[in-house]
């Protein structure tokens, strides 16, 4: 605990990061330029370059700038606490994500050797000239694929959570009434109703919601047209933390992508344009194993999917570029997970030589190509897709996949899911584990992916709006409680785990909204 | 703060209490007392690093500073809560410091510490402090006079006569601006990377390192 609330610190920290950034450079220039403006008097010089800026709109980018820093902000704490403390701070659980990366990588090395196919290898330029002319129709190209595997499955990865344990923590295997019915073991507080009420208070059952309220039965003007013009408004304002405000709500379909875009400071300037072509420059020169993992990937599941297969293409220009992205490498320090390393041939040991594989630290698992799939209905320029995927990535979806004790981290959001049926639908739980289905197993493939791919597409989109809205993953959780409190009549009739997985296999027709509000503010407690 | 500032202190180990028969009790306890001692110190800060207990209060020994031998125990904080909820993981295994403004009472002259720690769940097997570090309170030094025998320096001569050369102090000032400048560069260095992954072009690595 610092003495008082010492912002300094925050404040020499955000001052670094944007230092010698694109933001900086403009503004000094654009300082420079108002100089020969007649409304800049020497006397107040200071204070009237402050003006000009604030007017003509470049305060709130440098607002918006810090804003965005502030999210990816490492907590205030101990100067003494070391770099894996910051990462993640209980010891088991990097002890547990240390031994998952392990396996990963033991299962990648023998994948390499077994097929005999290089981790990285440089394209012959006939190949890179190839490669450059089918860029925008890649999913034509049908390698073969057949000898790939994926590195590993959510389900390979509940295992690994189920097994966590707090060497610490004292469980008894005798059922009281403190124990957990559910299959995560480990003690992280997480909220229930009541608090999730509070902190959602803008999902209540007396606002408008967008998913509820637009409804057509609904007349416009009782909520929808206003609220459209509220938010354009946002979006005339370019101002990160109204467009994050606004999202709680939803947001309208036409200015979803801006809302999304400013939320997330995610610009579409040239040298975002310019930084997107060099990565393609790398995936050209160069051939990475993950490549085929992505495109396995995609073939299996956005391909198959009936909403994301036109978006193929798309798709591997993004996640081949993803790869390549060594700016992706600065979420670690916030992240539990480690960047796997390699050296160059011939130079092993020797630090020169150390690279990380693959360049962005991420290696693909199945489903991954999900993550990008909806955001291809908002944009269509793959630099812009690009730049806010990433941002996604770098914000929410890494919690989704690494062991840690974060309230979005999904372990968190697999206890959520778990106390919340326990405490508010406990026969239909008590139901459900004696059958051996426990609801987890069943929930766990959808809070993995932030349900992408099974709900449909506009109903998705209002749930990852209220993702960016309230910056965190919990409201995953809270949907997976509240679509088992949906199906529980048809849950209790079932007698096995194939039955309870049939009962719950269609989730497209689901209207996440209504389901969300009634589960926190109409459940009786 | 690095290290070798803090204060070498002997921590005894950890007393759990119980009420009634210490031995045959099953029951864990739930408050244990650590002491610390150090010899007559004025404390700055305390640091740790907190194992699942919930809450800490603070007890020093405190020997007041003209009267030898009288040295009276008073309670510094009280009841710091370090974990957010005594039964969850929040803030069990975090980094603190307590720092002098924090306490009720001035830790000056500190002859020994002793730290209560408590944790009412019933959750956890253990609990405890790691790393205690005490950091001594240091006076800021004091202005520096300015000696007497800097003022009786020597006149600078007359500058020597310059043909052809330039004239030094439009060098001096071009030179002054150029180190301006590297100084300006060397504070505006950026945080951002340039984005290669490869070494010098090749990037044909062996299999993944595993450790």
């Amino acid at each position: 605990m610092e003495d008082g609330t010492d912002l300094s610190p925050s404040i020499a920290q955000i001052v670094q990061r944007l230092r010698g950034s694109h933001l900086h450079s403009q503004l000094e220039r654009q300082a420079k330029d108002c100089l020969h403006r007649p409304e800049i008097k020497l006397e107040s010089l200071k204070e009237d370059v402050r003006a000009f800026l604030k007017a003509s709109g470049w305060e709130k980018r440098l607002q918006n700038a810090v804003y965005r820093e502030l999210h990816v902000q490492l907590p205030q704490c101990h100067p003494t606490t070391p770099a894996e403390h910051l990462k993640e701070p209980l010891a088991y659980m990097r002890k547990a994500q240390a031994s998952w990366e392990k396996r990963v990588l033991k299962s990648l090395n023998s994948m390499s050797t077994e097929l005999g196919v290089p981790l990285a290898r440089m394209r012959p330029a006939g190949e890179q000239k190839d490669l450059t002319n089918k860029w925008n129709e890649m999913g034509t190209d049908e390698p073969d694929l057949s000898r790939f595997r994926p590195v590993y499955a959510p389900k390979d990865f509940l295992e690994v959570l189920i097994s966590l344990r707090n060497p610490n923590h004292d469980s008894s295997e005798d059922m009281t009434v403190k124990s957990h019915w559910g299959l995560i073991q480990v003690p992280l507080n997480v909220r229930d109703i009541p608090q999730l009420r509070q902190a959602y208070s803008e999902l209540n059952l007396n606002n408008g919601q967008l998913g509820i309220d637009d409804h057509a039965h609904v007349h416009p003007d009782l909520f929808e047209n206003s609220y459209v013009q509220i938010g354009k408004k946002v979006v005339v304002e370019q101002d990160s933390a109204a467009a994050q405000q606004y999202s709680r709500r939803g947001c309208p379909t036409g200015l979803r992508s801006d809302l999304w875009a400013l939320t997330l400071n995610s610009t579409n300037q040239p040298q975002d344009v310019m930084h997107y072509e060099q990565l393609k420059a790398g995936v050209i020169q160069h051939d990475l194993l993950v490549d085929y993992l992505i495109y396995k990937d995609v073939k299996l599941t956005a391909s198959n999917d009936d909403y994301y297969f036109v978006f193929e293409d798309f798709l591997y220009q993004v996640m081949l570029c993803f790869s390549r992205d060594t700016a992706v490498l600065e979420h670690f320090k916030y992240n539990s997970a480690t960047p796997p390393k390699s050296y160059i041939h011939g130079k092993v040991g020797n630090e020169e030589f150390a690279v990380l594989y693959p360049p962005n630290g991420v290696i693909p698992f199945h489903g991954f190509s999900m993550y990008v799939a909806p955001l291809c209905f908002l944009y269509n320029e793959p630099s812009k897709l690009y730049s806010v995927f990433r941002m996604m990535y770098i914000r929410y979806f890494f919690r989704l996949h690494s062991i840690s004790s974060s309230p979005s981290g999904i372990v968190a959001l697999c206890l959520q899911f778990e106390r919340l049926l326990q405490a508010h639908l406990p026969q239909l739980f008590y139901h459900l584990r004696q059958i051996g289905a426990q609801p987890l197993r069943i929930a766990f493939k959808w809070m993995v992916r932030a349900f992408s791919g099974y709900l449909s597409t506009d109903q998705l989109l209002l749930l990852w709006d209220r993702i960016l809205g309230y910056d965190s993953l919990e409201v995953v959780a809270v949907l997976a409680a509240a679509v088992f409190a949906f199906r529980a009549e048809n849950l209790m009739e079932v007698a096995s785990l194939a039955s309870a997985e049939a009962v719950l296999a269609d989730l497209s027709t689901l209207k996440v909204m209504p389901l969300i509000q009634i589960f926190l503010f109409a459940t009786a407690i | 703060m690095n290290h070798s500032e803090s204060v070498d202190c002997t921590v005894k180990p950890p007393v759990f209490l119980q009420i009634g028969d210490a031995k045959g009790d099953s029951a864990r306890s739930g408050v244990c007392v650590v002491d610390d001692l150090a010899t007559d110190i004025n404390i700055e800060k305390i640091t740790f690093k907190n194992y699942y207990t919930a809450y800490v209060t603070i007890r020093l020994l405190r020997r007041k500073a003209e009267k030898e031998g009288s040295a009276k125990w008073c309670t510094a904080l009280r009841d710091l809560a370090l974990m957010d909820n005594p039964h969850t993981e929040g803030g069990s295994q975090n980094y603190f410091s307590i720092h002098r403004r924090q306490m009720q009472v001035e830790p000056d002259h500190v002859e020994s510490l002793r730290l209560i720690l408590r944790q009412p769940s019933s959750a956890w097997r253990l609990f405890n402090l790691e790393e205690i570090r005490l950091f001594p309170h240091k006076e800021p030094a004091p202005e520096k006079e300015v000696s007497d025998w800097l003022s009786n320096l020597i006149v600078v001569k007359q500058p020597p006569d310059l043909e052809g050369l330039p004239d030094p102090q439009t060098v001096s000032s071009s030179i002054q601006q150029m180190w301006a400048l590297t100084e300006v560069m060397q504070a505006n260095r950026t945080t951002a990377s340039i984005g290669r992954f490869d070494v010098d072009g090749c990037y044909d690595i062996n299999l993944l390192s595993l450790t």
